[in-house]
């Protein structure tokens, strides 16, 4: 049991990254939050003049109550940019999971060189998001010169114009691309911890190949899962370069945070960005709050 | 090679690259990664030698050079001596007073040389804020061979209607030949700019006298539809998606019968290294509807600005007047040619017997001499600009509005729902922003 | 492996495994390939694989724009530096939340995440401006902190779920033994956690090399990373895939090697506590 002495200790060395945190964590959020409230367009001439400024509240800002507030929600972006984010969290969550564990299960399998093929399956995840964007909709998904378009019409098929004609799936494509090796490898872990023994009985009693991923492998792999989606929503909830790169937020693919970009810089509205900051962080809480009552049970086992 | 003797080696070759820049000033420029501005780069070395002042260079694409130098003058950073900006931002800037004016430029500059409709274009209040490294307009490209076969010939200044003939007669979807190639591409600089334009062609304009917004006017529906049914009957399939580079790598294919675009453009389809036509290219003024009395040609340069907030404002300057000079328009043609200078900026380019001999050149001038930021439409409008508004609010609107018309495009939505949204989005924005 | 497995059925599993290892991986392999390539070449119709004329002219042009060497050093000391500084900080945190739990530690964990969800465009100026303030514009300094605050609560996270995965008996036996607290941390501790260390820095260095908003926001010349050198290149006038190929294969050629070497100890941590 742990004594008073080690608690101390203990939350003395917790300290450093506790404070450096709650200052991270705490000036954005207190910055974001004064801005929302104030009319601040840097290029219609509102400045923040001074250091002092900061301790001060920004007095060159002009207070402007909820304004900015309403006006963001009431933008006929907003809803859709809701669903949209959780429709590109969703679809790149759903495929990073289904294929993460067919993935994972095979590569359990014996064969040879499977070092080799492990290499190949977790490089996407060491590519930079411009880098993977740009490769992606130059060289594959451009309508002329792209390889998809040359496949096609290999077949005889007219090239789909991968950005305007499925634009959102387009992009979950190519965010799964880079985050299906990371749900892989740590499926593939778990997997491997796997009691082979267990699953060679169930084989014995005559359980099927399908019974027995239901009853034994998938509820082995729970907490897995659990951690990947957490750990996939909090990077999926920010995708900007993969937007930014390909559409632009055009076609129906303004997620939350795009929209946020376009009104902070696009518009040079930082008010009402910042009330749209305000509003990004409910709506990620709330994603944060629904996982954990739902699959957050798997993490206290 | 072991991981220290890699690292001793960059490291060496970092502190050799240190000490080689190792000016008494060295300035620091932000750019575009356009292909005048990085030959420009090529010829830096000269100037370091003839002035001693050292060049750092930040290339970036486009949007992102635009977000960076905003968040800097706009916050005074001062990481900059030299941004280069557009035709849009420097009266906003300049205004603003975030930029230091030219008013002092040496005698040898001549800066009476500089174009009239681009000088205009980059000063606020009669003050030049940005000099020009390269202006343009917009013009007709066509292929002359497929002119030929159709039995056409394109006037020296056509109309929509006649676009939409030769369109027709050139399309050729068995030999993968798309009668037309426009920008459809959203953002307030691709397609934005290009059917803004088009719109003015047939008597449209964003705001009214007061600022009210025009997308419920008969002129925008018609504008919109014309060039809807136009790309959808003869453009290539995903013209929503395609943009000034797009379009150029289509054209120098041979895919396109016709393209209008920007006037630099006309260098790069007709140089026989990159372009599979160049010796087949025709050029013709933008279009206008029949009966009005506006082109769709736009107005734009890229200028090198001093922010105010730089230390280093006399070898800035030292700079500007360098690169944007004649003897930095004779440098390049002595080395590539007259076809790669850059375009658009000095009268005394059009001047040059062996300027003008290039098969593009006049028309590019008279397209230029062809537009007015000031009277960008057929109705009197409160903005300054062609191809945009020069408001700070501009760029945000026009970049949602041209993705809605992109939506459009793309058959996802109608004309007419565009023109409802595009309405609904800049009369929300301008009331946001106080109009 | 407890069940003989057939020749038939490895060979079998080997094949579909390398045709969708292959299949995964082949977009960087067609971008290296494609980098190789000339302007022509990278965009025939029918595409061409392999028997073309290989040609060094796109490095060479993107060597001839960039000061290559100079992004690649930023880059390598923003990552690292970061991430160094990151499990410096992290480390004790985790070692207590995991050794000595109390009520609050997964409340804490849960809101250290949650500082990960506040979207950064929103900061983008208030941020420059107290750079700007405290003269750490265009500073790998200010990235190095920046980075390793983002990153941070990951970090946190893998160690302490690794550490979590250390029995405590053995720690129980060390303090019987007389080991004192900083005898347990250097001696017992230090060695098991090694390889979820190595993972942890593993990761975070990829993630901070490849973290591209702030590093090209707050960057201008001297602290510009790699992220900055691809921003020049992703839409230049006329055929491009070659040039854009070289730079691309140029900015993850680094982070890919040593992804590759080093995959072993990063899959070994990589688990955050999913294997109990």
């Amino acid at each position: 049991m742990a004594t008073q002495h080690s608690r101390a200790a203990a939350r003395f060395m917790m300290a450093p990254a506790v404070f450096v945190l709650l200052v991270w964590m705490l000036v954005p959020l207190s910055l974001t939050l004064i801005f929302a409230f104030k009319r601040f367009m840097p290029l219609r001439g509102d400045r923040i003049e001074s250091g002092w400024d900061f301790v001060t509240f920004f007095p060159s800002l002009d207070w402007v109550g909820f304004d900015n507030f309403t006006r963001f929600v009431s933008s006929s972006a907003f809803w859709p940019s809701v669903v949209t984010t959780l429709v590109i969290v969703g679809g790149v969550l759903a495929i990073s999971i289904v294929f993460g564990v067919l993935l994972a299960m095979l590569l359990d399998q014996p064969m040879w060189a499977q070092g080799f093929v492990r290499i190949l399956v977790i490089a996407p995840f060491f590519v930079m998001p411009t880098v993977s964007a740009l490769v992606w909709k130059n060289m594959f998904m451009d309508p002329t010169n792209g390889l998809f378009a040359h496949l096609w019409r290999a077949f005889g098929a007219d090239p789909v114009v991968w950005l305007s004609d499925v634009p959102t799936f387009s992009i979950v494509l190519i965010v799964s691309w880079q985050w299906l090796p990371f749900a892989t490898l740590i499926l593939l872990t778990a997997i491997q911890s796997l009691d082979s023994e267990q699953l060679e009985a169930a084989e014995m009693d005559g359980a099927g190949p399908v019974s027995r991923f239901a009853f034994i492998t998938l509820p082995h792999l729970s907490r897995a899962i659990t951690i990947v989606i957490l750990i996939q929503t909090i990077f999926l909830l920010g995708v900007f370069a993969e937007i930014f790169v390909t559409t632009g937020g055009a076609f129906g693919t303004r997620t939350l945070t795009y929209l946020i970009y376009q009104r902070v810089l696009e518009s040079q509205n930082v008010g009402l960005g910042s009330a749209g900051g305000v509003y990004a962080i409910i709506l990620a809480n709330i994603v944060a709050i629904f996982l954990m009552r739902i699959v957050g049970k798997n993490l206290d086992k | 090679m072991s991981l220290k003797r890699v690292l001793g080696a960059s490291t060496a070759l970092t502190l050799i690259a240190g000490a080689s820049l190792a000016q008494d000033t060295t300035i620091t420029i932000a750019t575009v990664n356009n292909g005048d501005m990085i030959r420009m780069q090529g010829y830096t070395d000269q100037f370091t030698a003839e002035t001693g002042i050292g060049v750092e260079w930040v290339t970036l694409e486009e949007n992102v050079l635009r977000q960076r130098v905003t968040t800097d003058i706009t916050t005074n950073g001062g990481q900059f001596d030299i941004m280069t900006i557009g035709m849009y931002e420097t009266p906003i800037w300049g205004a603003n007073g975030w930029l230091v004016p030219l008013d002092g430029l040496s005698e040898d500059y001549d800066v009476d040389d500089i174009l009239p409709a681009m000088r205009d274009g980059l000063s606020h209040d009669g003050t030049l804020y940005a000099a020009p490294f390269y202006g343009e307009s917009s013009m007709v490209m066509y292929r002359t061979d497929l002119m030929e076969k159709a039995g056409l010939e394109m006037p020296h200044a056509p109309t929509w209607q006649f676009i939409r003939e030769a369109a027709a007669a050139m399309d050729d979807p068995d030999a993968g030949i798309n009668g037309i190639c426009l920008r459809g591409k959203p953002g307030w600089g691709e397609g934005g700019a290009f059917i803004t334009v088009t719109g003015n062609s047939f008597g449209a304009r964003w705001f009214d006298e007061d600022w009210t917004p025009q997308f419920d006017q008969p002129e925008w529906a018609e504008a919109l539809n014309f060039y809807v049914n136009l790309m959808n009957d003869y453009g290539p399939d995903g013209y929503e998606n395609n943009g000034f580079n797009e379009n150029l790598s289509l054209f120098q294919q041979g895919l396109c019968g016709m393209w209008i675009d920007a006037t630099v453009a006309a260098s790069f389809v007709t140089n026989p290294d990159d372009s599979e036509v160049a010796d087949s290219v025709g050029f013709a003024l933008a279009p206008n509807s029949e009966g009005v009395d506006r082109k769709a040609n736009w107005l734009w340069a890229w200028a090198l600005a001093i922010p105010a907030g730089t230390q280093q404002a006399d070898a800035a300057q030292t700079f500007i007047e360098w690169a944007t000079s004649t003897d930095y328009i004779e440098l390049v043609a002595e080395n590539e040619g007259w076809a790669n200078v850059p375009p658009g900026a000095r009268s005394s380019l059009y001047e040059n017997p062996d300027y003008i001999a290039v098969p593009f050149a006049q028309t590019t001038l008279d397209s230029i001499n062809a537009a007015d930021p000031t009277n960008p439409t057929v109705d009197p409008v409160p903005y300054v600009g062609i191809q945009f508004a020069a408001i700070p609010e501009f760029a945000g609107i026009a970049t949602e509005v041209s993705q809605e018309f992109a939506a459009a495009y793309a058959g996802q939505q109608t004309v007419e729902e565009a023109l409802e949204k595009a309405q609904a989005i800049t009369t929300e924005a301008m009331e946001a922003a106080g109009y | 492996m407890a069940r003989a497995v057939t020749t038939r059925r490895k060979a079998l599993n080997t094949a579909i495994a390398w045709t969708i290892g292959l299949l995964i991986f082949f977009p960087i392999l067609w971008t290296i390939l494609t980098s190789f390539k000339t302007e022509a070449v990278a965009i025939a119709n029918p595409p061409v694989f392999l028997n073309f004329d290989w040609t060094l002219e796109n490095y060479r042009v993107v060597m001839e724009r960039s000061d290559y060497m100079r992004f690649l050093w930023n880059s390598v000391i923003i990552a690292g530096g970061s991430t160094v500084l990151g499990v410096i900080i992290a480390v004790p945190a985790a070692w207590s939340m995991a050794f000595v739990p109390s009520r609050r530690t997964k409340d804490i964990l849960l809101w250290m995440l949650s500082t990960k969800m506040l979207p950064a465009v929103g900061v983008l100026y208030p941020i420059y401006l107290l750079c700007i303030q405290l003269g750490l514009l265009d500073s790998r300094i200010a990235l190095v902190v920046i980075l390793m605050l983002i990153n941070l609560p990951i970090i946190v996270w893998m160690l302490y779920t690794y550490f979590r995965e250390i029995p405590g008996e053995i720690l129980e036996a060390a303090r019987m033994d007389g080991a004192s607290l900083k005898d347990e941390i250097l001696y017992v501790l230090t060695p098991m956690a090694v390889p979820g260390i190595a993972s942890t820095l593993l990761l975070n260095f990829i993630l901070a090399w490849n973290e591209a908003f702030w590093t090209l926001n707050l960057t201008s010349v001297d602290a510009a990373p790699l992220t900055a050198f691809i921003a020049s290149y992703s839409s230049p006038e006329g055929l491009f895939f070659a040039k854009l190929s070289a730079a691309s294969t140029m900015a993850i050629a680094p982070i890919l090697i040593l992804g590759w070497f080093s995959q072993k100890q990063l899959v070994r941590g990589l688990t955050f506590g999913a294997v109990k």
